[in-house]
């Protein structure tokens, strides 16, 4: 049959038509990237085709980074934020956790849960830093509370959600076996809703950080943001991108701690 | 163990599923549900396990003749295994003896002796993932098996295989029916499956669900083999019998679609 076929007309190829659609990470590419954004920072510096004023060369940046770090301040200000950022993060996760297991496995939570956290969740956070700042004074636990209540409501829908996306079979599979109550939260429940629950956390990681940093520039002696508004007071834009330079590498160490978690917890993916 | 279900009635809000099921299971005993889609047989399945309550009627559990060693006397096989993705095959099995007073060598001992009784000893530090779906629904039998069950409770276990894995399957729970004499509840919708293994099939109307007949295949479960003349009759009677409330419930389907 196909010889008949080949015999008949002059045969034509079949196209390949599932090509794109199917990005490719690329390390190389994107080190490469890094370095040809900084090259280009440099070279207009350089040139003097960007104003040194404005916006400082990346060389003029490393050496501001270098002075905080010999003369110390860069740790001042670093362990003031981290002890912000963390001790902010876990009591905002902590009770987020809480209530979103709560409202998601309970329905005398669920409906009260859903609707306050609907309506409080799209409260830009920052708003509140005042109203903290009276109740809790100008010192840090205004700051650890506006981190906390930022973290709070993304760990809450995630937590929910991720209860919520718990097959119902295994739960069911749980309770035929009689397994108590708390095993099939320890068990099931838990390592279930885990993928969300993990997900939420780079959600709220990012908040903190930007909550954090606003906090700090309202009323911080120490801080990265305090730093960097400083520097902005003063005109000194090196050392106030060498503060963004840091926020960077703190989110990317928040983000790669991240990433060694979900590989720990959910290596069985 | 012998089980009476009394009565059973269930309803969905405004849907009546179950009507009025009477029939007893006993001891050793094999009963296959079996009827048109929709006619309710995971729902009675679902209430015999105690895992939906039946709006009327009840189960009974006649006597507490339980196999040595049962730590769960209704147990079940779930046709989509519900196996945990982040455990092991033996952890799977595991989790289910991890609440009971059993020392860890008395655990291990019997996830191992289960998972010689379904030849997955091998694959003990597997994930279910790593699994095809023969070994998962083996998996989900030998997790069952590890409770020691009285009854073992059985929704449509093959109906998420190949037809080859199901045909390796089927001999399979064949095989251990005749050698154990386990009682057993098994749904299915296939004639073949229900004559190969029950020694009563339950065939129920359409909606609501109630008993159309009540079906004894008296061939010994150990000789009965695929294609035999017996066997190949009784499915003829079964499909005769449930032959026009499959036809009515598929065209009630395509009705709604």
């Amino acid at each position: 049959m196909s010889r008949d076929v080949e015999q008949g007309a002059p045969a034509s190829l079949v196209r390949f038509r599932a090509t794109g659609f199917n990005p490719k990470s690329n390390p190389v590419a994107a080190w490469a990237s890094f370095v040809v954004v900084i090259a280009l920072w440099q070279l207009g510096s350089s040139t003097g085709f960007i104003s040194e004023l404005a916006m400082p060369s990346p060389v003029a940046v490393a050496k501001a980074l270098w002075q905080l770090i010999v003369s110390g301040d860069l740790w001042l200000h670093l362990g003031a934020s981290l002890q912000r950022l963390v001790g902010g993060w876990i009591m905002g996760t902590v009770a987020g956790l809480v209530v979103g297991f709560l409202v998601g496995m309970f329905t005398w939570a669920r409906s009260p849960g859903v609707a306050l956290v609907s309506a409080l969740f799209p409260i830009p956070k920052i708003a509140l830093l005042p109203l903290f700042i009276i109740w809790f004074g100008i010192g840090e636990p205004s700051k650890f509370a506006t981190i906390a209540f930022g973290v709070f409501f993304p760990t809450v829908i995630n937590t929910f959600g991720g209860v919520d996306n718990v097959q119902r079979n295994l739960i069911r599979m749980g309770q035929s076996f009689d397994l108590p109550m708390t095993s099939v939260v320890r068990k099931i429940i838990l390592p279930g809703a885990l993928p969300t629950i993990l997900s939420g956390f780079r959600i709220s990681s990012s908040i903190a950080i930007i909550l954090l940093i606003a906090a700090e520039m309202i009323g911080a002696q120490y801080g990265i943001g305090a730093l960097i508004l400083a520097a902005g007071n003063l005109y000194q834009t090196d050392q106030l991108i060498a503060g963004v330079v840091v926020l960077s590498l703190m989110g990317l160490c928040v983000s790669w701690l991240l990433g060694r978690l979900d590989r720990w917890l959910l290596g069985w993916r | 163990m012998r089980l009476h279900i009394k009565n059973v009635s269930h309803s969905y809000d405004q849907v009546e599923a179950l009507r009025d099921i009477d029939f007893g299971i006993e001891p050793g005993e094999v009963v296959a549900l079996i009827g048109p889609s929709g006619c309710g047989k995971s729902t009675l399945l679902s209430i015999i396990g105690g895992l939906l309550k039946p709006t009327g009627g009840e189960v009974l559990m006649c006597d507490q003749a339980k196999p040595e060693g049962c730590l769960n006397p209704l147990t079940y096989v779930f046709q989509d295994f519900a196996l945990l993705p982040w455990r092991t095959v033996a952890g799977n099995i595991s989790l289910v003896l991890e609440d009971h007073a059993l020392s860890k060598s008395e655990r291990d001992e019997r996830i191992a002796e289960v998972l010689a009784q379904t030849n997955l000893s091998d694959f003990a530090d597997a994930y279910p993932k790593q699994l095809s779906g023969g070994m998962k629904q083996r998996v989900g039998i030998a997790r069952a098996l590890s409770v020691r069950p009285a009854v073992l409770l059985m929704d449509e276990p093959l109906s998420a295989l190949d037809a080859q894995t199901r045909i390796l399957l089927l001999d399979e729970f064949s095989d251990m029916f005749a050698r154990t004499g386990m009682t057993a509840v098994y749904v299915t919708h296939n004639l073949n499956e229900a004559v190969r293994l029950a020694h009563k099939v339950v065939a129920l109307r359409r909606r609501p669900g109630t008993i159309k007949e009540i079906h004894s295949i008296d061939v010994p479960i150990k000789d009965r083999v695929e294609g035999m003349p017996e066997l190949i009759a009784h499915e003829q009677a079964l499909w005769a019998l449930i032959r026009d409330e499959a036809i009515a419930a598929d065209k009630e389907l395509e009705h709604v679609a």
